[in-house]
């Protein structure tokens, strides 16, 4: 073989840049996410439910966001009527985030642990929270 | 055929590692231009495209330029132009990188440009600049390797190239009249509304990239063994000089209609660009450059015992260059919005980050160039 | 079969880019997963086929009067305040939604000479998006970033838009801004430019590298509401359906003298404005 020895170096580096993520995290076990629904507003509610199933909200919640983004903005159609026959004003700022007002603890827990950054709060102004807010063992 | 880019003299790396030193540092200055957005150029929003747009508009025009080298060689069988053909394809697809890298740097929000094909636009001029572009961009690269690889093997290209490059007569046209029409065809910028917009673009095209790649072709026999011939050199020359005119004369008519119609609207960009506006004069020096090589490089092209000078040639040609660089990539779009929608005057200065990341695109598409011309030099060495 | 390595890493490169755009087209066929839930207007929304705007600055009298209007729309739809820059870079810079301008600037290609009535000359008029039936803006834009309403209203996707400025080169009436520093940010003496304590929680700001316009307020326009500066304006600023022809908009233009900013480019401007003294103020 021919210049083996640039070759085997260049392997090496190759091997070293493409396992680079889980090089440089590794020991540093990430907790599991628990995104918390520990807010004034859930607390009162009698059932706790948000505008669809927990579970399509967990999977889903990025389409229906884009989907309500694309319907208020561009269609000018700002009701949502849920599955269950439900109405709700298609907002992330006045109606997501008026229940979920703990951003830190309910967006970015999730969103941390899966490294993605999304650009919602480049514009949309996120509920001030309270930075010695205690959750308590309320856990989704 | 990359490999040949691999191997080259001392002063070959030299000059790859110089470039690589100004993309570097560009990149560090696109970096903070991302970072803190394009507030840190001389743009506004009177003046709301500058010199990175110039520049893109300006280049399209050295890409569309390769056709005066595939027109004769192709369709009129002149086979003078056999051995620099190549050079004048490779030369379109570095300008055509340098286009959309400038494109790019101009965007607000560069992330999202993938929405011009999520959300294609066929109304929107943009959008098609970007489907011709990248075409043209495909097209070259495809023929320029084929035609450099079956030249290299000995034998003629394969047949199914023919009628790539009789397509890419027409594009070449189309790059330039699409962007054209991104200026043609906006209502109130008076500077711009003119129907001889495409073809003075294309006339001013077809004199500054040949006259670019004169210069180019002197430089290649300088500095390699592969001589690209007196003769298609001189074809050359009279082509740029023949555009000049043209570019010169459609010049001239922008000036009869707007000063014999008195129209202040049509006169007020002129008025700035060559004697100022309610005191606004930053550009008037430029443009009298522009005008005054023009004329010189015109003169000297045009009377053939100067013209058959190669020295005289190349001085020609560099000052031809950079009268055009001038108009069109600089004067062309301020002019546009100077005096801006209220008939106010906004001036426009790129600032030091915004010609570096200017110089980093240029140099970006110099390594793109060298690396193409490297490979197409070797090959003809190999040849000889 | 035996393959080279030229083949090879031609097979590579190609698989990629089909994978890559493969990859794409599937996740766009993919993205239907609420199909069972419906969307439909506020049932409080104001209607109209063609909403215009009739201008009429002479029911104003100081120039508070025309800041309230301005800082109406401002301050609810958390335009960036840039006065803390330096004065060269905020004429530069600046983020307006709706401002004021004498005749010859607002009106540059009407007619007008030194002999006019000096007090047309010096009558202050409000700029703000003309939300033209012929604009020029949609027709440029490569993302559909902005558009038509149905309601006539140009409306701007800052979601969507990718800074490219176009739509600012083609809009003859200099109503965009873009985004040349982030909103959010601050000046040198550390003000934000959208105030914290006085920002709108209802309504986001912009970001970094975006243009933004007035948008007739269509998020109050859904809850049944004027738009803010028509209705901080003491009728200054009227509002309503010009396809109406019983609407307000509609009878002063019918019976006033009104004009509106550059009628000969084609683009069907939707401000009127009245033009004449102070015999039509009350």
């Amino acid at each position: 073989m021919y210049d083996s020895g640039k070759i085997i170096a260049g392997l090496i580096v190759f091997v070293l840049l493409v396992t680079f993520p889980f090089i440089s995290n590794m020991g540093k076990a990430s907790a599991k996410p628990k995104p918390s629904i520990d807010t004034p507003v859930i607390n009162e509610m009698a059932v706790k439910k948000c505008v669809e199933p927990k579970e399509f909200m967990r999977a889903e919640h990025m389409q229906l966001l884009n989907n309500w983004r694309d319907s208020v903005v561009r269609n000018g159609d700002r009701i949502y009527v849920n599955t269950a026959g439900q109405s709700y004003n298609m907002s992330l700022q006045n109606t997501c985030m008026n229940c979920h007002s703990n951003k830190k603890k309910f967006c970015d827990e999730c969103h941390n642990y899966m490294a993605v950054n999304p650009y919602c709060w480049s514009c949309h102004i996120q509920p001030k929270e309270q930075p010695n807010e205690q959750p308590k063992e309320n856990m989704l | 055929m990359l490999d040949k880019a691999l191997t080259g003299s001392r002063r070959y790396w030299t000059w790859i590692f110089v470039l690589l030193a100004v993309i570097g540092v560009a990149v560090l200055t696109y970096l903070r231009q991302f970072n803190e957005g394009l507030g840190i150029t001389g743009m506004s929003r009177d003046v709301s495209w500058g010199l990175y747009i110039g520049q893109f508009t300006f280049l399209v025009g050295v890409a569309a330029s390769a056709v005066m080298l595939v027109i004769p060689y192709y369709l009129h069988d002149f086979k003078k132009f056999s051995k620099i053909v190549i050079l004048g394809e490779f030369l379109a697809i570095a300008a055509v990188t340098m286009c959309i890298l400038f494109i790019f740097v101009d965007m607000g929000q560069p992330m999202r440009i993938m929405n011009v094909i999520l959300h294609p636009t066929p109304n929107s001029v943009m959008f098609w600049d970007s489907v011709v572009l990248g075409g043209y961009l495909a097209l070259n690269l495809v023929i320029g390797w084929t035609t450099l690889g079956a030249d290299r093997k000995g034998v003629k290209p394969p047949q199914w190239v023919k009628p790539l490059i009789y397509l890419s007569v027409p594009w070449a046209v189309s790059i330039h009249t699409v962007t054209a029409f991104l200026y043609a065809g906006i209502p109130g910028r008076h500077f711009w509304l003119t129907a001889v917009m495409a073809a003075r673009f294309l006339a001013s095209a077809f004199s500054g990239g040949p006259a670019l790649l004169i210069i180019l072709a002197l430089i290649v026999r300088k500095y390699t063994k592969f001589d690209p011939g007196y003769e298609p050199i001189q074809a050359l020359g009279k082509i740029v000089t023949y555009a000049m005119f043209a570019n010169v004369f459609l010049l001239g008519l922008e000036f009869f209609t707007a000063f014999y119609s008195n129209i202040p609207g049509h006169m007020h960009p002129f008025h700035y660009l060559y004697a100022g506006l309610e005191g606004h004069d930053k550009l008037v020096p430029l443009m009298w450059t522009s005008s005054i090589f023009a004329i010189v490089s015109l003169v000297l092209l045009v009377v053939p015992s100067l013209r058959k000078n190669e020295k005289i040639l190349a001085f020609a040609c560099v000052i031809l260059f950079i009268s055009l660089w001038i108009d069109k990539g600089f004067g062309l779009v301020i002019g546009g919005f100077v005096p801006n929608m209220f008939e106010g005057v906004t001036e426009y200065w790129p600032t030091l980050p915004e010609a570096i990341i200017t110089l980093g695109v240029w140099a970006i598409g110099l390594l793109v160039l060298t690396v193409l011309y490297k490979v197409a030099v070797s090959v003809r060495e190999e040849a000889v | 079969m035996s393959i080279n390595r030229r083949q090879f890493l031609k097979m590579v490169g190609v698989s990629t880019v089909v994978g890559i755009g493969g990859t794409a087209v599937f996740n766009g066929l993919r993205n239907s997963g609420l199909e069972a839930a419906q969307t439909s207007p506020d049932p409080r929304t104001l209607t109209a086929k063609r909403w215009g705007f009739v201008v009429d600055t002479s029911k104003l009298q100081s120039d508070e009067d025309y800041q309230k209007c301005i800082d109406a729309c401002h301050s609810i739809h958390n335009v960036p305040d840039l006065s803390g820059l330096p004065e060269e870079i905020r004429k530069r810079q600046e983020v307006k939604w709706i401002w004021t301008d004498n005749y010859e600037r607002t009106f540059p290609t009407a007619p007008e000479d030194e002999y006019q009535n000096p007090e047309l000359k010096e009558k202050k008029f409000f700029l703000f998006c003309n939300h033209c039936a012929q604009p020029a803006c949609v027709r440029v834009c490569p993302t559909k970033a902005t558009f038509k309403r149905k309601d006539g209203i140009v409306m701007q996707d800052m979601h969507r838009c990718i800074g490219c400025r176009f739509c600012m080169a083609a809009c003859p009436f200099g109503a965009r801004s873009f985004n040349w520093r982030d909103p959010r940010g601050k000046d040198d003496n550390g003000k934000p430019f959208v105030n914290p304590e006085k920002e709108n929680k209802e309504y986001p700001t912009r970001m970094i590298g975006v243009v933004e316009k007035c948008t007739a307020c269509t998020e109050r326009l859904a809850k049944g509401m004027q738009p803010a500066c028509a209705e901080a304006s003491n009728g200054a600023i009227l509002f309503g359906d010009l396809e109406d022809p019983n609407s307000e908009v509609r009878k002063i233009i019918a019976t006033k003298y009104t004009i509106r900013r550059k009628p000969e480019l084609g683009t069907q401007p939707s401000i009127y404005y009245v033009i004449g003294g102070g015999e039509h103020a009350g």
